[in-house]
Formats: C-alpha cells, sequence, structure tokens
C-alpha cells in the first residue's frame, strides 16, 4: 500500500512542466480564439463582438495560399518520401561499419541555422549557379531560366528543410524491423517486389505515417522557404498569418486564420494518435502503460 | 553477357548504395556551400555564386568584427542556455514521471507534451503573441525564454524518457537497500546512469533555440537574436562574417554531438561487461 505521499510524487514532478505548457501553450491557444472573436482596426481600437464572420473571411480571402500550402507539402512530403525511404533502407541494412555515420550525415543539417542553411539555396539557385546551367541544359527550367522565385525552388527548399523528420522515424522503423520475414517470403518464391511491397512495406506503415506527418505538419506552416526561395507568387498560408499579425496588424483576422490551421493540424494529430499512440512523436513504447 | 547487359547488373546492384549516396549529397550540398562561401574573397553585396577572385581567411579572422552581429549571437546564447536549463530541469522531472510512475492523467500529460510538437511554429508563435497582446506583456528577452522553454520541454521529455526505458532497476534497489534515501538513490545512482540522456536532452534544446526564427520573430520585440539578425541582413545580403560564424558553429555542434555520440558507446560497451544481476530469494522484490 502506498501512502498519499507517495502517490503525489509523479505530480510534483510533472507540475513545474505541465504548469508551462499550460500556459504557454494551452492558454495561449485560448486567447488566439479569443482574439479571433474581435473587431475593428488597429487605429479605431480592436473590441470584442462574438465576430465569427471572422472565419470565414479570413478562408475567402486567401483560398490561393491555402491551396499552395496543401500542394507545396503535399509535393514536398512526397518527395521527401521518395529520397527518405531508399536513404534509410540502405542504412538500416546496408551501411554496416558506415551506419554511424550516415546518421550523422543525416542530422548534420540541424547543426546549420535553418535559415542560413535557407539562403545558402537561395545562392545554390541563384541565377549564375552551375546547378542552374546544368538544369538549363537539361530544359528543366521554365521559359525564363531562372529556379529562384518559382514553385519548384520552394517545393525543393521545403523538401530539404524537413528531409531529416522523414528519415529519422523511417529508419527507427525500419531498423526494428525483422529481417526474417522477409527472408521467409523470399524462401516463398516471393520475388523482391513482392516482398518489399507485401512486407517490407506494411511492417514499416508506423514509419511511414509518422514520417509523413511530421514532414507535413511543419511544412504546410512553414514561411521561410516560400519567403526566401519564392517570388510574389508563392506565398503560403503561413506567409499570410506572419504579414498579417506583424506587417498589417489585423490582429483578429491573423488569429482566426491561425486558429483554423491549429484546429486542422489538430483533427489530424489526433485522429493519427487514436489509432497509433503516441509512439512516433515519443519514440518508443509507452512503459508504464503497457506494464499495467 | 554484353557490355551494356553488364554496366546494366552492375547499375541494378548498386542502385541502392548509389541512390543513397546522391540522397546524403543533397543533405550536405548547403553545409559545403555556406563553408566554402565562408572562404571566398567576394564581398556578398548581392547574390551571386561566384567564387572567382580566390579564397582568402580574412571574414574568419574578422569574425567578431561586426558589433550588431556579436551581440546578437550573445543574446542568443544567453537564451539558449537559460532556456535549456529550465527545460531541460523540467523536463527531466516529467520524464521521470511518466516512466517511473502510474498515475491518474497520464494520457492527458502525453497528449500535452505531444501536441506542441506536432504543432507549426508559425501556430506557436501567433498564439503567444496573442496572448502577450491580449496582457499587454511587453515583448523581449522574457518573452522569449517563455516561448522557447515551452517548445524545448516536449524534445526533453522525449529524449530522457527514452534513456530511461530499459534502465535496470536493480542498481537503485540495491542501493535502497543499503541504506540510501530516495533523494540519495537519485543523486548517486539514477542521475549518473541517465545522465548522457540528460546531456544529450540539453545539446536538443540548446540546439533548438539557438535556432529558432519562426516563434522568435513573434515574440522578441526589439531584442535581436543571431538568427533574427540573419533574416534582418538577408535582405540586404549576409555579410561574409555569418558564414564563417555559421561554419564554426556547426563544426562544434558536430564535434559536441560526436563526443556525446562516443561517451555513449563507450558506456554501452561497459554496461555489456558488467555481469547479469543474480536474483537472491528472500530480498525485497520489485515495488
Amino acid at each position: 500500500m502506498t501512502s498519499l505521499k507517495q502517490r503525489l510524487i509523479p505530480y510534483w514532478l510533472l507540475g513545474p512542466g505541465l504548469l508551462w505548457l499550460v500556459f504557454f501553450f494551452v492558454v495561449p491557444m485560448y486567447f488566439m480564439g479569443e482574439l479571433a472573436l474581435y473587431s475593428g482596426s488597429l487605429r479605431s481600437g480592436f473590441e470584442f463582438t462574438w465576430a465569427f464572420e471572422n472565419f470565414p473571411n479570413a478562408l475567402s480571402g486567401h483560398e490561393e495560399q491555402i491551396l499552395r500550402s496543401f500542394f507545396y507539402a503535399g509535393t514536398a512530403t512526397l518527395l521527401a518520401l521518395l529520397i527518405g525511404y531508399p536513404l534509410a533502407y540502405a542504412i538500416a541494412f546496408r551501411a554496416g561499419r558506415y551506419k554511424t555515420l550516415l546518421l550523422f550525415a543525416v542530422i548534420a543539417p540541424f547543426f546549420t541555422t535553418y535559415l542560413i542553411r535557407t539562403i545558402a539555396w537561395k545562392t545554390i539557385l541563384s541565377d549564375d549557379s552551375p546547378i542552374v546551367s546544368v538544369l538549363q541544359t537539361l530544359s528543366l527550367t521554365p521559359g525564363d531560366g531562372r529556379v529562384l522565385a518559382t514553385s519548384g525552388a520552394v517545393i525543393a527548399g521545403l523538401t530539404y528543410n524537413f528531409l531529416p523528420f522523414m528519415i529519422l522515424p523511417l529508419y527507427a522503423s525500419l531498423e526494428r524491423l525483422d529481417v526474417r520475414l522477409i527472408e521467409a517470403a523470399k524462401d516463398l518464391y516471393s520475388s523482391s517486389r513482392t516482398a518489399f511491397l507485401k512486407v517490407t512495406v506494411p511492417l514499416t506503415m508506423p514509419g511511414i505515417v509518422a514520417g509523413v506527418l511530421l514532414t507535413f505538419i511543419p511544412a504546410f506552416g512553414d514561411y521561410i522557404n516560400a519567403e526566401l526561395l519564392g517570388g510574389t507568387g508563392q506565398s503560403m498560408i503561413g506567409n499570410v498569418i506572419q504579414s498579417l499579425y506583424l506587417n498589417q496588424r489585423d490582429y483578429p483576422e491573423a488569429a482566426a486564420l491561425s486558429f483554423l490551421m491549429m484546429a486542422l493540424i489538430l483533427t489530424i494529430v489526433l485522429v493519427y494518435i487514436r489509432f497509433a499512440g503516441t509512439e512516433a512523436f515519443m519514440g518508443d513504447e509507452d512503459d508504464a502503460e503497457t506494464a499495467k | 553477357m554484353s557490355v551494356p547487359a553488364r554496366v546494366w547488373a552492375w547499375l541494378r546492384h548498386k542502385a541502392l548504395p548509389i541512390y543513397a549516396g546522391l540522397a546524403v549529397a543533397y543533405m550536405l550540398i548547403p553545409i559545403v556551400v555556406v563553408a566554402v562561401f565562408s572562404l571566398g574573397d567576394t564581398p556578398k553585396d548581392k547574390l551571386t555564386f561566384t567564387l572567382d577572385d580566390g579564397f582568402t581567411l580574412e571574414y574568419w579572422e574578422s569574425m567578431f568584427s561586426i558589433p550588431e552581429l556579436n551581440e546578437a549571437l550573445f543574446t542568443s546564447i544567453k537564451l539558449a542556455a537559460l532556456a535549456t536549463l529550465i527545460a531541460t530541469a523540467i523536463g527531466t522531472a516529467m520524464a521521470i514521471a511518466l516512466v517511473r510512475h502510474r498515475f491518474h492523467g497520464r494520457r492527458v500529460a502525453n497528449l500535452l507534451i505531444v501536441i506542441p510538437m506536432a504543432t507549426p511554429e508559425v501556430v506557436i508563435g501567433a498564439s503567444l503573441l496573442s496572448m502577450f497582446i491580449y496582457a499587454s506583456f511587453a515583448l523581449g528577452f522574457t518573452t522569449l525564454v517563455i516561448a522557447h522553454v515551452m517548445f524545448c520541454i516536449s524534445f526533453v521529455v522525449v529524449v530522457v524518457r527514452s534513456r530511461l526505458i530499459g534502465f535496470n532497476r536493480n542498481l537503485e534497489e540495491a542501493a535502497a537497500d543499503l541504506g540510501a534515501t530516495p533523494f540519495q538513490t537519485f543523486r548517486l545512482v539514477t542521475l549518473p546512469l541517465i545522465l548522457p540522456g540528460v546531456i544529450a536532452a540539453a545539446m536538443l534544446a540548446f540546439a533548438l533555440s539557438i535556432d529558432d526564427f519562426v516563434i522568435s520573430n513573434f515574440n522578441s520585440g526589439t531584442t535581436v537574436t543571431f538568427p533574427l539578425y540573419v533574416y534582418g541582413v538577408s535582405l540586404r545580403g549576409i555579410p561574409v562574417q555569418v558564414n564563417a560564424l555559421a561554419t564554426l558553429l556547426f563544426l562544434v555542434a558536430a564535434v559536441a554531438a560526436a563526443l556525446v555520440l562516443w561517451q555513449q558507446r563507450r558506456a554501452e560497451k561497459m554496461a555489456a561487461v558488467r555481469p547479469e544481476p543474480i536474483a537472491i530469494p528472500g530480498t525485497t522484490a520489485a515495488q
């Protein structure tokens, strides 16, 4: 029989952190929701008026940026999966003693500031760069021969910046895969392709879904890549929120828009957690929970 | 076998390593570009990809000659150190509670830790700004600390938690059997054993904090951190010193990460040598 004092220990340990998260994550979301129901302008002053029309208004002005965010983030996620899966597979099964070194290369971008990496891409994709001239020779550039300020540049930047978030969960699930199952499939006369599609892919599905979420969500909200690598025609929903908050200071509309984004992401994440648990984000199985 | 067929067979055999090599190259390109351009003898006032003027160490020597840059870097280091200290302390406590204790509300606690990691930064930044506007709270260093601790906590919990899972509790029980108080057990047995995880978590928190642009952009007021400085000057063309500094920071981070990794490997090897604990009849069982 545990004493009351002992039973309170976990709450004392959790207390400070949970309070911090409640006060500086949950409560701010509430205030953002409330701010979304204000009306007025910076000059005339804002007033709480249950202005629910802010939500449809915020959406209707920005369909283009919203659709673009879905398209850019979706394409970047798909590309990251296509680049990341073979790489994660190679690291998990073929790397031998280079495994640690390769994993190190995967997280190496994190050692350089995000902003500086993106600015480096701006240099790499600038008009006189050798990479751009290769692309021009291959006729892969649009009419004017520029790469910067195109959708392609923004998608490439997003893919690059969020690729590690795809590779790491993929690697984790491939690493845990029991290779004997693939051998068994081959013993039963399945081709390499069938074994891959019917055994490897389904068994690593949790890693794929986790990687897709961890890539899509930050890419969807990002505005740095669109700002630095795109032009005026490439702005995403993140750019709109940033500009409404920090430049135009139209707080109610900005709050409405980011509240809707949060609602969308939260729905996706909660549905995912409902089916797969928190493992993808926490890394390991829930110890005490399974011990019950 | 004909030559094209042999080339094809070789390509098929080597396709995966070649593809993986290209992917790794893709990940490393910008880092190499930043390092090379920190040595290029061309003032980067405009966007260009030329190294025609040869190489120089000038910008490495004058790395700390821009006062605004120094100040921003100093602010970032101070901020990251403070945020890391707070987030690591309270995050480690949370991880211990989650792994070691069963209690009501675990599920909610887990959810509260996971959701911030899955929230786009722009939403975190915007919601905090909404609250600070509502409370008429002056933006500056304090609001930055609040925000940075907030987004670091979850990552600290995840890293420390993974270290605590699969942790041999016999050592703690042995300490308790030998008369150590719970606090002594924690300080002398548990903490040294989870220390590599705590250090890794602290390094991650530091890296996240010093790298953060989006959330800081919303909540900094007039305070300028290193990423905010870079953003400000990027519109005019960044000084080459920034490239040199970024390369230096990369090297420091890479060496630090390699050391932690090496330390962990060594600890694992040493743990593997240790004999398996023997169950002695009559001793108290795990609670």
